[in-house]
């Protein structure tokens, strides 16, 4: 690539008079200028990249062998599994590849909370990154249909029917969405065609809004300051560096730590002793039988306890509903005066470790009977205590913040160097 | 930074640690796949005295004889006992599935993925707690899947084991009487019960196998894999630390 201020020539010249490919290539990667005080939190953005590629490509060559067809998917994936050439590679790095996916979005949106990167101005790329969460939600939701297995269908029904709690429309909308009374054949055929061509389309273009907001705006950083601020007489950030080289290898360097965790998985623990492939999925969906325990897949679970929490069945699913939704208005909520948790008052530190405590043990509770008992209180009651803390912690930065009770520290001019 | 790490690895151990089983505790089954012997015995264990009733239908012979490196003449001659059946193909059953399930009020399953569905532990603890129970049509029943509708196939190795009864306590009821074990009858069968142990562990081993067939393959290869991506996240370090030399 050209890095020179001329026209090249050659084929490059011939193609940039047509189209912007270098000025592209310059806008968004060799002078998009980063601030150079990244760490550990900043390789989840481009791991969670790759693995939406890997996702796209493995998905491809497992629908060449899947068959969407109620009396045909689980054998179909069990042929995968044991007589297509590296099939049950593609067929794990996919399984497994939803589950790293959520840890990874999950850390990447932790990131934030931690450094601040949705606030003012970055409000709309983390409107983005919500509907990408979102529609993630529904790709996964969808995919984990496809199996066919005990817990796909029953999981399946249960999700669903949450639909059926809205007053007056609910019942007709469920059989609406499952296109028959009960998951069936024609609920596999409609959700296969979502999975594999309308939710991957639309978080693809998700991801280039996402990213072109990134770019618009410029990227956050761990002290939370503007790099754009104090620029050198070419009008450079002068704690900025250009995405590439700097960070296209410093990227790879976190997207090879990121392949080994995965192949150790994949290679040695694909199953995550039941967390990532549930073992009752290994028996075929039954309609007339269903299983003892449903339990989502663990990065529902969080959600699934503040379902159960609530004893009223359209409350629960308010809630849940208002647990998705109320992320989206953190920007507005969070009204802080400075950006990153280095420079925040311990009211901020405290609140964030209680939530995210509480959504890690909403998610184990999500995993198991609301009667189960733990340190002398049920499952449901701890859940309770959960979705309090959850939505606690969206009153609490609201009035921490809106009433100026935060005490903060001096933020620095320019970024710290460590 | 680290420490929200080490708190994120604690909360995660413990959380598998409580994600507890229930019914009465299970047998430790130590599954290998790497034991070629105990697998090939397994399958000749399993196609002699569970293929009458349960087919392995997701997996074919020609696999079992790659797998296991028993010959396909061997495993033609030997293990395919139906006339219709060829090497290539699944290994399915002749037992009618409507017929099957007016004969034992519920058709024997297919046993291909059980071992994923239940555990090996979970196979190997059943086929050592059948025990004698007159009231059952087969005369037998069993600790972990009580009422089970099967015959003690494997009796003429292991003899039938007599229950033993315990008294449990439960609320504020009246205290019933369960069984707790079973007790294996000296000389009740052609194996002495070390070797009934080490027989049924091979059949759990070959459904291991069964349920996975590339688990051996996987682990071998991930080794090389590791090895590679290893080597190539350090060449990766370097050159990031070079690039980054002239910005620190």
């Amino acid at each position: 690539m050209s890095n020179g201020t001329t026209k090249s020539n050659g084929f490059l010249g011939w193609v940039d008079a047509r189209f912007p490919l270098t000025k592209m290539w310059k806008e968004h990667v060799s002078e998009y200028y980063a601030p150079k005080n990244f760490n550990f939190w900043y390789f989840f953005g481009s791991i969670a990249l790759l693995i939406l590629v890997l996702q796209i490509l493995t998905g491809i060559w497992l629908t060449m062998n899947y068959k969407p067809a109620s009396n045909m998917a689980f054998s179909s994936v069990e042929y995968i599994m044991r007589d297509v050439h590296w099939g049950w590679l593609i067929r794990y790095m996919h399984a497994i590849g939803a589950s790293m996916f959520f840890a990874v979005v999950y850390l990447h949106m932790f990131r934030a909370l931690l450094y601040g990167s949705h606030r003012k101005p970055r409000e709309l790329i983390w409107i983005f990154g919500m509907l990408i969460y979102l529609t993630l939600m529904a790709e996964a939701f969808m995919g984990y249909l496809l199996p066919w297995g005990q817990m796909s269908y029953w999981g399946a029904q249960v999700i669903t029917s949450l639909f059926g709690a809205i007053p007056g429309i609910g019942n007709d909308l469920m059989t609406w969405i499952r296109g028959d009374y009960n998951i069936s054949d024609v609920t596999l055929n409609r959700f296969f065609a979502l999975h594999v061509i309308a939710l991957p389309l639309a978080l693809v273009f998700l991801v280039v809004a996402h990213l072109l907001a990134l770019h618009e705006v410029g990227s956050n950083n761990p002290d939370g300051v503007e790099i754009k601020k104090h620029k050198d007489s070419n009008g450079i950030p002068l704690d900025g560096v250009p995405f590439h080289p700097y960070y296209t290898v410093k990227d790879l360097f976190g997207v090879g730590c990121f392949m080994v965790v995965f192949a150790i998985i994949i290679f040695y623990i694909p199953a995550m002793g039941g967390l990532f492939l549930e073992a009752p999925n290994f028996q075929p969906a039954d309609p007339l039988q269903t299983p003892a325990h449903i339990a989502p897949v663990w990065y529902f679970t969080p959600f699934y306890a503040i379902l159960r929490a609530i004893p009223n069945k359209l409350g629960g699913v308010m809630s849940l509903g208002a647990a998705i939704v109320i992320l989206f208005f953190l920007p507005w909520i969070d009204r802080g005066k400075v950006r990153s948790i280095r420079y925040r008052g311990l009211g901020y530190k405290v609140a964030l470790a209680i939530f995210v405590l509480a959504f890690i043990g909403l998610g184990f509770l999500g995993m198991q009977r609301p009667s189960d008992v733990f340190f002398g209180l049920s499952a449901k009651s701890w859940a309770q205590i959960g979705t309090l803390c959850y939505f606690g912690f969206f009153i609490f930065v609201w009035v921490y913040t809106f009433f100026r009770l935060e005490k903060t520290k001096p933020v620095p001019e320019r970024v710290s160097d460590k | 930074m680290r420490t929200i790490l080490i708190a994120f690895a604690l909360i995660l151990t413990v959380g598998q640690a409580m994600a507890s089983s229930e019914g009465p505790e299970l047998m430790e089954a130590h599954p290998d796949v790497d034991n070629m012997a105990s697998l090939q015995n397994g399958a000749k264990l399993f196609m002699n005295y569970c293929s009458g009733c349960h087919s392995l239908k997701y997996l074919r012979y020609k696999r079992l004889s790659d797998d296991l490196n028993i010959p396909e003449k061997v495993v033609e001659k030997q293990l395919i006992f139906s006339k219709d059946h060829k090497i290539g193909d699944n290994m399915t059953n002749a037992m009618p599935a409507d017929l099957a399930q007016k004969w034992f009020g519920k058709a024997p399953p297919d046993l291909t993925l059980t071992a994923r569905v239940r555990g090996a532990d979970w196979i190997y603890t059943y086929l050592n707690t059948f025990y004698r129970d007159d009231s059952r049509i087969f005369g037998v029943n069993n600790l972990v899947l009580p009422n089970a509708s099967m015959p003690h196939v494997l009796w003429r190795l292991q003899g039938v084991p007599e229950p033993v009864m315990k008294e449990v306590h439960s609320g504020g009821g009246k205290p019933k009487v369960e069984v707790a074990d079973v007790k294996v009858p000296e000389k009740g069968g052609v194996m002495s019960e070390e070797q009934y142990h080490e027989a049924t562990r091979d059949i759990t081993n070959f459904l291991v196998y069964a349920s996975e067939p590339v688990k051996s393959e996987r682990r071998h290869l991930g080794i090389y894999v590791l090895l590679f991506l290893v080597a190539l996240t350090f060449i990766l370090y370097l050159l990031k630390k070079e690039f980054w030399k002239d910005v620190h």
